[in-house]
């Protein structure tokens, strides 16, 4: 608590630019602070302490996030103080509503996921500690990057959340799936970031720097070589859609979701996705703003492939982790047509898709994972049959996801989608939407087949290990809450779209 | 006389391309993170270069941060793939195909 004190009491901030030499103010990024220091407390007392109850270091880990949290609505108010600086730290870090908003909905992730995690470890009996450090420092990698005012700091947060992902992915030591899993997802991975780390070096030389603004403000002069501009822009593209899994950069994406613990699915599909997409924003509409005509038709075209091949592909699948997979894959498209929008309503759309994909995909996989009962079982959709009869409130809460998904109202994806677009018409992006809103049909196939295999299909006794589908308590919440979220962003938009008015605003 | 950075900046793709196509074709998990790594050292000769042309330090800096990261990276990565490999007695990617559709 001293050290929290400490940081509410950051001396007053004075004018500072990128190269200059003011006061280091460490208040925006406290609650990444309190989460990497969580987590170093829970790494040294789970190896100290052999007999550690589980109980102990779960509760420790969502003290953390709901401790980043709290600060982070603090902070929603301290960055429109008129005193407090647009970037901290060298112009490292950016102080605006823009991060915190994402912080928010990444920190409610990571909480919901820690919940699930909790359950996961206990029933299929694999409790190991580091699992809640590997959780917060991912957590901590994902809020910095949707933070990060300048390429050096987007690529380390990058790699902070990638690289505890990949041990995250691989956590289940018996099961030889997880270790393939964790493998593909780190040589793709590690891949993408090459290239993402190429991009930042030909901006750096198209520019001279690696601050975000100050690469707009140089490239909108037109200083300097434009080829290595264009060169950076594409390598830059290619990274970000490895991480937000757009097609053709997707293939990592089935494997890593269906062979990582079902708990940590639930985590990286919702956290990854919202914090890449945070940088991306960012990065296109800050920094790459000049450039603007050129990266669009790129984005466009990696849109319209992401939606249609994650939507046609989903089809085929008959692991409903897969067919999740492939989902979040087509909505990474329907973002992307927020990203083409480049307006500021563009901008807030995809923000609105982002908590409203947030919520409802870390609910599916928490449901899947009680249906799963121990570790990873009845995953095929037959597992699914007459579910409603078995666990009413399972069956009605995945049933909310599922429409969600499908983008059927009243949910939040029905306003996400709408959302995405009317921006994209907007900006007179009308074929896209088109190709949208036939993808979006194609995908209401295989979301309502669940439902109906859920409610209109008998249930044959003997098929799956039904015992103790997901009494605890803790797994009821852990998809209840996002349950509520989707209806209460699907009935009243308003209440989220009021936040993103102030939110929207990228100051630079 | 100062070497062009035109030259370096030729080596830098060429290492790349070679790292890039080395992923692509070898089917031995430490030699596609070999290629990975080969990469990374593609970007850190393009970020020296340019940090002499322009005459600022940004760039040496920043290829610090990417050896300290491609060094994590190594340790994360191969306890990833012997992890696997002590599972498989092998560490040929095609084996890993428990997972596919």
């Amino acid at each position: 608590m001293l050290a929290l004190s400490i940081l509410a009491q950051a001396p007053p901030a004075t004018p500072q630019t990128a190269t200059g030499h003011g006061p280091l103010i460490f208040t925006p990024v406290a609650p990444e602070l309190i989460l990497v220091g969580v987590a170093l407390i829970l790494l040294l007392y789970d190896a100290l302490e052999p007999q550690r109850p589980h109980l102990a270091l779960a509760l420790a880990t969502l003290a953390g996030i709901a401790g980043a949290a709290a600060y982070s609505v603090y902070l929603w108010f301290w960055v429109q103080r008129p005193d407090s600086p647009s970037s901290v730290l060298q112009g490292m870090v950016a102080a605006d509503r823009f991060t915190v908003f994402f912080r928010l909905v990444i920190l409610g992730a990571a909480f919901i996921a820690t919940l699930l995690g909790y359950l996961y470890l206990e029933r299929a009996g694999e409790v190991r500690g580091e699992y809640y450090p590997l959780l917060l420092f991912a957590t901590a990698g994902m809020t910095l990057i949707t933070a990060a005012n300048d390429l050096i700091m987007v690529f380390l947060a990058l790699e902070i959340l990638s690289l505890s992902l990949y041990l995250m992915t691989g956590f289940s030591l018996r099961r030889l799936a997880s270790a393939e899993a964790s493998m593909k997802y780190f040589l793709l991975g590690a891949f993408s970031s090459a290239f993402f780390l190429y991009g930042i070096a030909f901006a750096y030389g198209a520019t001279g720097t690696t601050n975000l603004p100050a690469i707009a403000h140089k490239l909108s002069g037109q200083v300097g070589p434009l080829a290595l501009a264009l060169g950076a822009t594409g390598l830059l593209t290619v990274g970000f859609a490895f991480k937000v899994a757009a097609v053709p950069f997707h293939m990592w994406t089935p494997d890593a979701y269906q062979g990582a613990p079902t708990s940590v699915t639930a985590f990286m599909s919702a956290g990854t996705k919202v914090a890449a997409f945070a940088a991306f924003l960012r990065v296109f509409d800050v920094a790459l703003s000049p450039l603007v005509w050129d990266w669009k038709p790129f984005v466009w075209a990696l849109a319209a492939i992401t939606m249609v091949v994650g939507g046609v592909l989903a089809i085929a699948q008959t692991n409903i982790k897969r067919m999740l997979a492939y989902s979040s894959i087509a909505h990474a498209g329907f973002i992307l047509v927020g990203v083409t929008a480049a307006s500021r309503q563009g901008i807030e759309a995809s923000m609105f898709y982002l908590a409203a994909y947030a919520a409802m995909i870390v609910g599916a996989f928490g449901v899947v994972m009680l249906v799963s009962v121990r570790g990873e079982r009845n995953l095929n959709f037959s597992s699914y049959a007459g579910l409603a009869r078995r666990d009413p409130f399972l069956a009605a809460v995945l049933a909310v996801f599922m429409l969600s998904l499908a983008g059927i109202p009243p949910t939040a994806g029905f306003i996400a989608k709408v959302s995405v677009f009317e921006a994209a018409v907007q900006a007179g992006h009308w074929p896209l939407v088109l190709i949208g809103v036939l993808t979006s049909v194609i995908a209401a196939f295989y979301y309502i087949r669940v439902i109906v295999l859920m409610y209109m299909q008998e249930y044959l006794p003997g098929q799956e290990e039904t015992e103790g589908l997901g009494r605890e308590p803790v797994g009821r919440i852990a998809v209840a809450i996002p349950a509520l979220l989707t209806l209460l962003f699907g009935v009243f938009p308003g209440v989220l779209f009021g936040l993103l008015k102030a939110a929207s605003v990228i100051r630079f | 006389m100062r070497t062009p950075i035109s030259y370096f900046l030729v080596v830098s793709v060429l290492l790349f391309t070679v790292g890039t196509v080395g992923v692509l074709i070898r089917k031995n998990a430490l030699l596609i993170f070999m290629s990975v790594e080969l990469q990374l050292n593609a970007v850190n000769l393009a970020l020296v270069a340019f940090s002499r042309q322009l005459g600022n330090l940004t760039g040496q800096v920043l290829a610090f941060f990417s050896m300290v990261v491609a060094a994590a990276e190594v340790v994360v990565g191969l306890a990833i793939i012997v992890s696997l490999y002590r599972k498989r007695r092998s560490a040929d990617v095609d084996d890993a195909s428990l997972l596919r559709g």
